[in-house]
């Protein structure tokens, strides 16, 4: 027997002070500290269903890769007018692996009446880097976010799956701190389910948005049911093996090489995984 | 010659926090002078505490901290409730009182050692490029657009400048939430005690609060045990504003509009007591991370939620029985019960 195993059992053994008790906490709904109402999200769900098996017609690629238990920041390329991709995304993955899903998006969301209340009831958080660290390293979530931003929303048809700057490396900085990996999934389908043909500086700037579009959905539409009236492109996402950093989590900074240069590594598998998706695919809507 | 016990000077005595704090004081044997300043005569019953009449900006401060050696100042008269006070009241309250608060306790020869300063989550702001946690260390994001947000936040910073000149003074300030309490009276339970609750259209902020008696706990606990800092004080977990009405059995009623609500409250400021800091509050909300003044070893009695429900079942019962009767204070009759030899007292 060791020296030190045998001076262990010496020590008195102390009684272990008993856990404090958990606050009550009378809650009447279930939204949580993010704004997310699981109750909510399930009503979205059952509205959207439809939308997603019968008009997108969305089909998962590796949904393996994605972890069922443990944080982990999900990218994915944007795109449409009004981004199609979010819902379709979190819909899939709260459906396929019984799993909240967390979407970062911009702070506009929340200035805006009535849509920021609902959009934060079906899980937007506003795209603050301590909101992602805390659901990512402490709540263990799975958090989706679009590093593009509206520079990929904003693009013109012409420029469709072309990926533009992953910001500043942002989301890569976030999942080092928080220890958690970074998933990949590549969006094909978005695009086309509502182009941009054209849009006004001008009328964005009145209105304080980021873009004003004009798109093909709104020619069809009208400029009103345009905005609402995707059109039924098939969506396929792939999910893209894991990217884990080997480094310790929670530090103060990390190497913005280093960062840069896994951002441009996890744009660039995206932009692969599209053109090998494109170039399989035969038709917009049937894929 | 001072003796071996605690010597405690409390600003804002007639204050609810004021008064509180003496009382929670009184019961501590370790502590052997209470002294209580304000401008008006205290509004709470206390046993031992004496009282100081001092004008707003204690500019008598200097020499009584001299005279009575106080080695704890409990600084908690800051005004955080703006419609309790008119504009330039509040400034000669939070921030001349405060410089001379702290230029008597920095002064040479002072026997100050410990400084407690009571502030709000206010000086976070509330706004859309908010974090939905503020960390001590994390600053506003939101314009400084109210006065009180404003003269909270020259206070802080004489503060800093007062931690970093007189290291041998133990400073912590803690940042206090959204306060409801059965006792108290804050914009908040006001809105909460109307028959529909008003909101903003189409917002539903996320809101967090702490229970009066926390708040009264929290001072005690970083100065019993002398704890320097920055602390956040708030109940775990963040609520929406419908369910804080839901909780008090009210509904809420969206009847300020979401665009332009500042400006038509401010032509209508002597009606409401709706200042600009709540609105921005009833807007985007806030959220405050207190686990820096939890790891130092404070528990809560209560959450968010349970602040709330706390409220509600008091706000039911005053809505039977009425308010209690409002303690006054009359100079003649503390004087005789402490001092008179006609009173009887028990020997220690």
């Amino acid at each position: 027997m060791a020296e030190g195993e045998r001076g262990g059992a010496l020590v008195p053994i102390r009684p272990i002070p008993p856990e404090p008790a958990p606050l009550p906490d009378p809650r009447l709904s279930d939204v949580d500290c993010w704004g997310r109402s699981e109750r909510a999200r399930a009503l979205c769900r059952l509205l959207y269903d439809p939308v997603y098996r019968n008009w997108f017609r969305a089909e998962w690629e590796g949904l393996e890769k994605i972890p069922a238990t443990g944080g982990a920041l999900l990218v994915a390329n944007h795109a449409a007018a009004i981004p199609s991709d979010a819902p379709v995304i979190m819909h899939g993955l709260e459906t396929e692996l019984r799993r909240p899903v967390y979407a970062l998006a911009d702070f506009l969301f929340r200035q805006t009446p009535v849509v920021g209340t609902v959009w934060s009831r079906v899980g937007g958080v506003a795209a603050h880097p301590d909101n992602a660290y805390r659901l990512l390293r402490e709540q263990k979530e799975l958090v989706l976010v679009f590093p593009e931003g509206t520079k990929g929303t904003a693009k013109t048809y012409g420029s469709r799956y072309r990926l533009r700057r992953f910001g500043r490396g942002g989301f890569v900085e976030i999942a080092m701190r928080a220890g958690v990996p970074v998933i990949p999934i590549a969006v094909v389908g978005a695009e086309e389910s509502m182009p941009t043909l054209w849009k006004s500086p001008a009328l964005a700037r009145l209105l304080g948005l980021p873009y004003f579009p004009v798109t093909a959905n709104m020619l069809v539409l009208g400029p009103v049911l345009g905005l609402l009236g995707y059109f039924p492109a098939k969506f396929k996402l792939r999910v893209l093996d894991p990217v884990h950093f080997d480094v310790p989590p929670d530090q103060e900074r990390y190497s913005k090489s280093r960062v840069m240069e896994e951002a441009e590594g996890i744009r660039v598998a995206i932009q692969e995984a599209l053109h090998d998706m494109l170039r399989d695919r035969q038709s917009v809507w049937r894929g | 010659m001072a003796g071996p016990g605690r010597r405690v000077l409390v600003t804002g005595l007639s204050t609810f926090w004021g008064g509180r704090v003496a009382q929670a004081l009184e019961q501590d044997p370790s502590v052997e002078v209470i002294v209580g300043l304000d401008t008006e005569e205290p509004t709470v019953e206390l046993d031992r505490t004496e009282y100081v009449k001092a004008d707003q900006s204690y500019s008598i401060l200097n020499r009584l901290v001299k005279a009575t050696r106080v080695d704890t100042i409990l600084h908690t008269f800051l005004v955080v409730d703006s419609t309790r006070s008119s504009g330039r009241a509040l400034h000669e309250i939070n921030v001349i009182g405060t410089m001379n608060l702290l230029a008597a306790a920095g002064a040479p020869g002072s026997t100050v050692r410990n400084l407690v300063v009571k502030s709000s989550t206010l000086v976070y702001g509330a706004g859309h490029r908010d974090p939905y946690w503020f960390r001590e260390d994390m600053s506003r994001t939101s314009r400084v657009g109210t006065r009180v947000e404003r003269s909270l936040l020259e206070v802080e910073d004489y503060l800093s400048d007062f931690a970093d000149d007189n290291p041998h003074v133990t400073v912590s300030l803690l940042r206090f939430a959204n306060v409801l309490g059965p006792d108290i009276r804050t914009p908040l339970s006001r809105l909460l005690d109307l028959p529909l609750v008003p909101a903003i259209g189409g917002f539903d902020p996320l809101l967090q609060f702490v229970e009066e008696n926390d708040v009264v706990r929290a001072i005690l606990h970083v100065m019993d045990r002398g704890i320097p800092g920055i602390f956040n004080v708030a109940g775990d977990g963040r609520l929406p504003w419908s369910e804080c009405a839901a909780l008090c059995g009210r509904r809420i009623l969206p009847i300020l509009p979401p665009f332009g609500a500042e400006r038509l409250l401010a032509a209508f400021d002597r009606f409401t007591e709706l200042p600009p800091e709540v609105l921005s509050l009833l807007r985007y909300g806030r959220g405050v991370d207190n686990s820096r003044l939890t790891s130092t070893g404070f528990r809560y009695t209560c959450t968010s939620a349970g602040t709330v429900e706390a409220y509600a079942k008091a706000a039911r019962l005053r809505r039977i029985v009425g308010e209690s009767p409002a303690y006054r204070w009359e100079r003649d009759v503390e004087t005789f019960f402490r001092n008179s030899s006609a009173v009887v007292r028990d020997e220690p």
